[in-house]
């Protein structure tokens, strides 16, 4: 596939008058090398959540390597690149889901000031504070649309009605929701299109009013008008809510988000984090030749 | 947990939705979520130490089971008890030889029968979906459910008093009626894991659909299929019930040797008795670790 696309390059003039276009354009422009972590440019409400030298290992094998990375408050943070580079393994380092799968992570995750990984940290609080949605729609089959909302709520210990109510409502307002559903709260979730449930599960990730929701590649199972709508959503949640989304959409990426952080793969089979930036800045004029090559490559 | 009803939704006016309400709700849920996690880890803690001792407690019969058979078969053991044929009563030595024969081959004819028999009729219920599917798979079930004394009857009536004479082959099939059911469930259930995908991948090759059932859904479930039918094999090879009426002699068969002489009052009978118990045992133990580690490495082929 690969080699293909590198025989087209060398065969069609369109493909590499591009790729000479943008080498033109990005020697021109006056660079700004540092990233915002670097700058220490927390974005205007502060830095939600931190990665310090972060890596992560199953086993033997490693997945991710030495990842510095800052996710400033009420904004988009893409994390793109090819499969098998460790977006996924960081995202899921951030709300602690490797306690569970046997990954074990190093260096420093941050939630604010919480030191995530820390010794006095009861890892069912920080995960009320972390919304998570996935690649498949998994809205709980045994229970009805409104139940699937409240469902955080309830695992965390919500018991008055009013509040259930009340908060079930806002969430499914702010999927963008509450219109189609309105009528037929009680029917089970999976009477629901895949798009709708998807959505379905990302007012139920917004019910518990995370600070944070993590979003893994939520639309790769989705059609592109369902994908659309869950981009607009992105984008409307985001004056509220600090979001994570791992994505291998490049276009997407540049879509819905304020940062991107490109995940490769290093020579060793080892995923590592080659840049990161306001998401103008890594598409235009990207600082590392590897981001470059992928971005431009037209790769995903 | 309880449904919340439509009146109590209400009609779902819009909530404020400045930052101020956003930051009213996150203190509430984290004040819920921290004020309960004493409560929850508590349940969950409970949980835990029940799931613990009902453990032990569910274990025990089987592990007494075993300490017992063991404890007191162990010592009728020998080559000789394996390899000779039963003496009369009060004569020393002797052995279960001809028991061993004996269940080995009403169990050969018994696989021989329900083995292929449970293949084609799992392979015509997935293939063939509807009301004769249907309603076999409902006798199936009916059949796996009757008692196995019915079945000995069954097979004494059908074969016993048709051919004037008690046999292994009578037997033999009695196990395989009685295997049949359990086995054509097992394959059905086994073929059903096969995903409709693969299917669909081998018919869009031009492959006839019997070459797909050969190719993509027998081979795919050919784990659960050994599984199940070694399984089948391991309850069948311990049944008395059905012997009774078609064997000829409790001493060609271990389940009625171990019946037959456990109910003597003589102790070189008992012990015997006992030492056959540990011989089958072991044979049943033998079967299904043979059918999770069959199952286990032609799963492992795939990957």
């Amino acid at each position: 596939m690969k080699r293909h696309d590198d025989d087209q390059d060398e065969k069609l003039s369109p493909a590499s008058d591009r790729r000479a276009h943008v080498d033109d354009r990005t020697a021109l422009l006056v660079r700004e090398t540092r990233t915002p972590a670097e700058r220490g440019d927390p974005g205007p409400y502060g830095t939600a959540v931190t990665l310090e030298d972060v890596s992560i290992t199953f086993g033997d094998h490693v997945a991710v390597r030495n990842v510095t990375l800052q996710m400033p408050a009420r904004q988009v943070t893409a994390l793109v690149g090819p499969s098998g580079c460790g977006k996924t393994s960081v995202l899921r380092a951030i709300n602690r889901l490797h306690d569970h799968t046997g990954g074990a992570v190093r260096g420093s995750v941050r939630l604010g000031n919480l030191e995530v990984y820390g010794p006095d940290v009861q890892p069912e609080v920080l995960r009320s504070r972390i919304g998570m949605v996935f690649q498949r729609p998994n809205p709980f089959p045994t229970m009805s649309i409104f139940d699937n909302v409240i469902s955080g709520l309830r695992f965390n210990g919500v018991r008055s009605k009013r509040l259930l109510r009340e908060m079930g409502i806002a969430a499914l307002h702010n999927a963008a929701l509450w219109d189609i559903v309105k009528d037929r709260l009680h029917q089970p979730a999976l009477r629901l299109s895949g798009g709708q449930q998807q959505r379905l599960c990302i007012a139920r990730a917004l019910a518990i009013e995370p600070e944070v929701l993590l979003m893994d590649e939520p639309c790769s199972a989705l059609d592109p008008v369902a994908t659309a709508k869950i981009e607009d959503l992105i984008r409307h949640l985001s004056s509220e809510v600090t979001i994570a989304l791992v994505t291998h959409n490049m276009f997407q990426a540049a879509r819905v988000s304020d940062n991107v952080a490109v995940f490769l793969l290093g020579d060793d089979r080892v995923g590592e984090l080659v840049e990161v930036g306001p998401a103008d800045q890594v598409f235009d004029s990207p600082s590392d030749a590897r981001t470059k090559a992928y971005v431009t490559g037209h790769v995903g | 947990m309880r449904t919340l009803q439509a009146a109590e939704v209400g009609d779902g006016a819009l909530p404020d939705m400045g930052a101020v309400e956003v930051a009213r709700r996150r203190v509430i849920v984290r004040d819920c979520a921290r004020r309960s996690i004493r409560r929850r880890r508590l349940t969950g803690r409970t949980m835990q130490v029940i799931c613990l001792i009902a453990v032990p407690i569910g274990v025990a019969p089987l592990v007494a089971l075993v300490v017992a058979t063991v404890s007191k078969g162990a010592g009728a053991l020998s080559i000789g008890f394996l390899v000779h044929a039963p003496t009369p009563e009060g004569v020393p030595g002797g052995g279960i030889s001809t028991a061993i024969i004996g269940s080995g081959e009403i169990v050969a004819y018994a696989v021989a029968m329900a083995v292929p028999l449970g293949l084609f009729v799992a392979l015509f219920l997935f293939e063939r979906p509807g009301p004769i599917a249907s309603s076999i798979r409902f006798a199936a079930d009916v059949m796996s459910g009757v008692p196995s004394i019915i079945i000995g009857i069954f097979a004494y009536a059908v074969y016993v008093e048709q051919f004037h004479r008690f046999s292994n082959v009578a037997a033999g099939f009695a196990l395989g009626v009685l295997m049949l059911p359990i086995m054509i469930r097992a394959n059905e259930e086994a073929m059903r894991t096969v995903s409709v995908d693969l299917w669909e991948a081998g018919i869009s090759l031009g492959a006839r659909r019997s070459r797909v059932a050969r190719s993509v859904v027998l081979r795919g479930a050919l784990p659960g299929v050994v599984t199940g039918n070694l399984l089948a094999l391991a309850r069948a090879v311990g049944e008395t019930a059905p012997l009774l009426f078609t064997v000829a002699s409790p001493t060609l068969a271990m389940t009625l040797l171990i019946f037959n002489d456990a109910t003597q009052p003589f102790p070189d009978a008992q012990q015997t008795a006992w030492g056959t118990a540990l011989v089958l045992l072991g044979l049943v133990l033998i079967l299904s670790v043979a059918a999770r580690t069959l199952a286990w490495t032609l799963n492992r082929k795939t990957r």
